[in-house]
Formats: C-alpha cells, sequence, structure tokens
C-alpha cells in the first residue's frame, strides 16, 4: 500500500468511527436528561416553563459534543487537508 | 458535494466575490427590515389592529418574557441584540421551505460572525452593568486560580456557538441533499420538515445561550441576600 492509499483508507475509517462512536455517548446523555426531565415534569407540572427551557439548553450543550463529531468527521470526509496535500503532490509529479 | 454555500458563486471580479452565504444574507436582511418597515408604519392603538401588529407584538413580547425569564432584569435594553439574533436564525432556518435557497447559517462565516457578535456583547454589557473594575473581578470570583479556565471558557463557548448552529444547519442541508440520491420522493420532505423544527429551536438556543451568558456577566452584588439584622 502506498500513502495515497492509507491516507484514504485511515481517513473514510476513521470518519464512521468518530460519528458512530461519537454520538453513542450524546445519545446516552441526551436520554438520561429527557427522562430525568419527564420525571421532573410529571411531579411538577408547574414548573414546566422552567424545566423545559433548562431541558432545551442542557440538550444543546450536550449535543454540541456530537455535533464537533460530525463536523470533524465531514471534514475527514470532504475537506481533508492530507488528502488535499497528496492530491497536489501527485499533480505536481 | 458541497459543505456551505459559500461555494456557489454567483459573481466575481479580482478578489471581490459575491457567494451564496452574501447573496441570501443580504435577502433576509431585506426582507426582515423592509417587512417590519411596513408593518410598524401605521400602528393603531385601539383595538382595532391589523393581523400584522399583532403578529409582530406576539414576537416581540414573547422574546421579551424569554429574556426577562433567563434572569435578565430589563428585557427592553437586551431585546434589541437577542431579538435580532433570534429572529436572523430562525428566518434563515424557516426561508428552507424556499426551493433552491440554502441557509446562509449553513456556512461557517456567517454563524463564527455571530458567535463573536455574542462574544463582544458579552463583555460590552458586563462592563455597562458594573463597571470595568467590577466586571474585570469576576474573571477571578471564586479564587485567583480560576482566572485561566474563566478565559479559556469564554473563548470555547464561542466556538461551541458558532460550531453547534454551523454543524445543525449543514448537517440538515447535507441529510437532504444524500436522501435525494437515495429515496428521491417521500423521505426528502420528512427530513425538511424535521429540518424546519431544528431550525427554531437552534434559533431558541442560540439566543437563549447568549442571554445566559450576558445575564452571567451582568449579575451585580445586590442580587446576593443581604445579611439579616441583629435581634
Amino acid at each position: 500500500m502506498d500513502s495515497m492509499t492509507i491516507i484514504a483508507v485511515a481517513s473514510i475509517v476513521i470518519a464512521g468511527i468518530t460519528t458512530g462512536f461519537g454520538t453513542m455517548g450524546p445519545a446516552l446523555a441526551e436520554g438520561r436528561a429527557v427522562a430525568t426531565a419527564l420525571t421532573s415534569l410529571a411531579q411538577q407540572p408547574d414548573a414546566s416553563a422552567t424545566i423545559t427551557r433548562t431541558l432545551f439548553v442542557g440538550l444543546a450543550m450536550i449535543e454540541s459534543t456530537a455535533i464537533y463529531c460530525f463536523v470533524v468527521s465531514m471534514i475527514l470526509i470532504f475537506a481533508n487537508p492530507f488528502w488535499n496535500h497528496v492530491i497536489a503532490q501527485a499533480a505536481g509529479k | 458535494m458541497r459543505l456551505s454555500p459559500d461555494e456557489i458563486i454567483f459573481w466575481q471580479h479580482g478578489f471581490l466575490k459575491l457567494n451564496a452565504t452574501i447573496v441570501y444574507t443580504w435577502g433576509l436582511m431585506l426582507a426582515l427590515a423592509v417587512g417590519s418597515q411596513l408593518v410598524t408604519r401605521r400602528l393603531s392603538m385601539d383595538m382595532e389592529r391589523s393581523r400584522w401588529q399583532n403578529f409582530l407584538e406576539i414576537v416581540v413580547t414573547g422574546i421579551a418574557k424569554q429574556i426577562g425569564e433567563v434572569g435578565l432584569r430589563h428585557p427592553e435594553k437586551y431585546l434589541g441584540f437577542l431579538g435580532t439574533l433570534f429572529l436572523f436564525v430562525a428566518t434563515a432556518s424557516l426561508a428552507t421551505v424556499i426551493p433552491g435557497y440554502e441557509p446562509p447559517t449553513g456556512s461557517l462565516s456567517t454563524t463564527a460572525a455571530l458567535a463573536l457578535c455574542v462574544f463582544v456583547a458579552v463583555p460590552f454589557f458586563g462592563i455597562e452593568e458594573q463597571g470595568i473594575r467590577g466586571y474585570l473581578t469576576s474573571y477571578v470570583k471564586p479564587t485567583f486560580i480560576m482566572l485561566p479556565f474563566n478565559i479559556i471558557s469564554e473563548l470555547s463557548r464561542t466556538l461551541a456557538l458558532a460550531v453547534r448552529l454551523f454543524g445543525n444547519m449543514m448537517s440538515g442541508a447535507m441529510i437532504i441533499a444524500i436522501l435525494l440520491t437515495i429515496t428521491p420522493f417521500l423521505f426528502p420532505i420528512v427530513m425538511t420538515a424535521l429540518g424546519l423544527l431544528t431550525g427554531m429551536v437552534q434559533a431558541y438556543i442560540f439566543s437563549i445561550l447568549a442571554a445566559v451568558y450576558i445575564a452571567a456577566a451582568t449579575r451585580t452584588r445586590k442580587s446576593r441576600p443581604e445579611p439579616a439584622p441583629e435581634p
């Protein structure tokens, strides 16, 4: 395998693994957060406005970690600096 | 496949470039400004109101109420900034129902600019509320050791604001593009409807987070409970 193939394989595989594992944790965390929020909503319907707002802000915080992983894998696939370097070298030859 | 609407270029001359992000941002700005100008040209004070005036009043009072609930004491002062952020992000994602439109918030340049506005606005409002000295001492607030961490959190939350909005908008557009090649008819419509929902949620979250950051910076020392008088 030359370096071009290695870079291509590594980028594609790591992009998949990044999104796969990176969404696992946030998914568990968001499930826990929503479950707890539903429990407290059932116990205190009067505080629904506060609970919902805090829940949304918390979910956004949790979700941003998954978004980071997604952005990293998008960069690996569509805007990979190493791949562009290899392409530029191959074109220069 | 495109990663952002920056790559659609309508017109180019030297280093001047008109890409889709700029054009659609200008379009949104024009629609928002001209629309609210048209509505507020004839305002009525009595019971007879146009439906557009009712709509705008609902929007403005709703935003002011949400800002007040976050903990900012005078919502009217922050309404201009936070309301503009919310309205721009919300209309940017709602306009995706127009064919051929790409949300300008799907470009990292736009979201970075919005996040930088928040980055500048937080110290601005903080200094305005409690003075330069009071604002700067909030950085060393529980102890002096926390100074670098407070500065890092200031920077990292700006980055998080920008990347969160960009990632959500870009992923919505990209999922629709991928689904169009796999199952062309039904699923893209469902995902577009879901994209409208996430767009509204992201607009809400962006402005609420900005409000929370400003509320944290403007919290004056008076909010601490007064010590009870000795009997």
